[in-house]
């Protein structure tokens, strides 16, 4: 309970400071996109469900703002979630590399998503100017993102699963 | 054994698998039925309106007011020198003011004898702040604050300063989605101003980094069109009023067809750092079943 509402906050921080803050941050109009980063990180510690949930409620937000259909945005971050998730077996909290390996792999596959469904199939065909221009700089500032946001991710997931400890010992 | 099956005192709980399963179902369903119709564009207004949007208010207030505080220190000194000079040009404004406002009236009677509406200043408008950019970096719309509330329905024409920004694409009660006309999935039809040249304006995410946008479509035979001209939306278009500044003409290139031609075209609004906005209040008129209907009874 105290996780989910704890979730939904910090997903509607980072969606509402995306758009806001972080445009003012942008460099070369390309700014990070930490809901991808609140999505895998989610799916990283506490697996397939979970990641799938975050996934597609942010990116249901996404699609009821900025897009004409509603649907497009919360398959994409559904199914990176849930891959993500697939990768809770490994995952330890002491190691940086998966998380930010995962991040950076989900980030380029999001944005070759986005490029083939709203650029590709309208005759965009100028690949290589997408992906230098949006794909790649996305993907080394949500990086850089991920670097500070990463740990103070765990750090809440830790004091989450502290409390969930004690309360399951206190009912057993 | 199937991993659905319900055992003894255990809590029920579905197999993520099947979840994703049937999510993604629910979403192509969304996505098919939101292509369609808009059913669900009000519901979900409805219920963003009252979780999100007066966050993105906070933030965006506290962000402009801190932007106006550093503005405002960095200012006071320049503004005391600045101060000086101004005084001495305000009475050398004061006479200009005069001979131009003479100029305005001639002006003006020039224009009610060449029938020429002032149509671009008679507009009713309202002013709105933009409080939300588009997240992804594919698209430049932006959400206003206001609403259905204030009066703003969908379609109504976005100007800022004296270009055309966009058109409403979807309203909340107190928050709207602008298109931007630089997005990449907008068109717009447009007019050369002095030589009533049609062509489209087509936003695109690659030109826009260099500042510009592109148009085609531009059939000019009497080669009247030259870089520098004014382009502005076109009577045609079925969402934008007549004669709002789109921007001017940079180059202009012949198609392979030797028919049109198309170039790039410097829009007239600078969309880097768009804060504030006018919605024009006024939509145009369209022609809908029910004034067939009435038109048919006249007859």
């Amino acid at each position: 309970m105290k996780r989910t509402i704890i979730s939904i906050v910090i997903i509607i921080t980072s969606f509402v400071l995306q758009g806001t803050l972080f445009k003012a941050l942008d460099f070369g109009n390309v700014s990070p996109n930490l809901l991808l980063i609140i999505v895998v990180s989610m799916g990283l510690m506490k697996g397939q469900r979970t990641g799938l949930i975050a996934g597609f409620f942010s990116g249901l937000l996404c699609d009821v703002f900025l897009s004409p259909y509603i649907g497009f945005y919360s398959i994409v971050y559904m199914y990176l979630g849930y891959m993500a998730g697939s990768f809770n077996r490994v995952f330890f909290p002491e190691d940086v590399k998966l998380p930010m390996a995962l991040i950076a792999g989900s980030d380029l596959i999001y944005g070759f998503t986005c490029y083939a469904f709203m650029f590709l199939l309208r005759g965009r065909l100028n690949i290589g100017y997408y992906m230098l221009h949006v794909c790649i700089p996305e993907c080394v500032y949500t990086m850089v993102v991920t670097v500070i946001l990463y740990p103070a991710l765990l750090w809440i997931h830790k004091r989450l699963e502290k409390g969930e400890r004690k309360q399951e010992k206190k009912f057993v | 054994m199937s991993p659905v099956i319900k055992k003894k005192g255990e809590k029920f709980t579905l197999p993520s698998k099947y979840l994703l399963f049937i999510l993604t179902i629910i979403c192509s369903i969304m996505l098919v039925v939101t292509y369609v119709t808009d059913i669900f564009d009000k519901p979900l207004s409805y219920a963003v309106n009252y979780i999100i949007v007066p966050y993105q208010k906070g933030i965006s207030a506290i962000g402009s007011r801190l932007s106006a505080k550093k503005d405002e220190l960095v200012m006071i000194a320049d503004l005391i020198e600045e101060n000086e000079a101004l005084k001495a040009k305000v009475s050398e404004l004061e006479d200009e003011n005069t001979r131009l406002m003479q100029d305005k009236y001639e002006l003006n009677n020039l224009r009610a004898l060449f029938e020429l509406d002032a149509a671009y200043e008679g507009y009713k408008k309202t002013g709105a702040r933009v409080i939300y950019h588009d997240a992804s970096n594919w698209f430049s719309n932006f959400i206003i604050n206001k609403g259905s509330e204030d009066g703003i329905e969908l379609n109504m024409n976005v100007v800022a300063g004296n270009g055309l920004v966009g058109y409403v694409s979807m309203v909340g009660p107190n928050w709207s989605r602008v298109t931007s006309i630089i997005s990449d999935n907008t068109n717009v039809s447009g007019t050369v101003l002095y030589s009533s040249e049609n062509l489209i304006v087509s936003g695109s995410l690659e030109l826009i980094n260099q500042g510009v946008i592109s148009y085609s479509q531009l059939l000019d035979s009497k080669e009247t069109v030259g870089e520098g001209d004014k382009v502005v939306t076109s009577n045609i278009s079925d969402k934008y009023l007549p004669g709002i500044l789109i921007g001017y003409i940079q180059t202009i290139e012949n198609d392979s067809n030797n028919l049109t031609k198309s170039g790039l075209l410097i829009p007239a609004v600078n969309f880097e750092n768009i804060e504030e906005v006018l919605i024009i209040l006024d939509q145009k008129m369209n022609i809908t079943d029910k004034d067939i209907e009435e038109a048919e009874k006249l007859e």
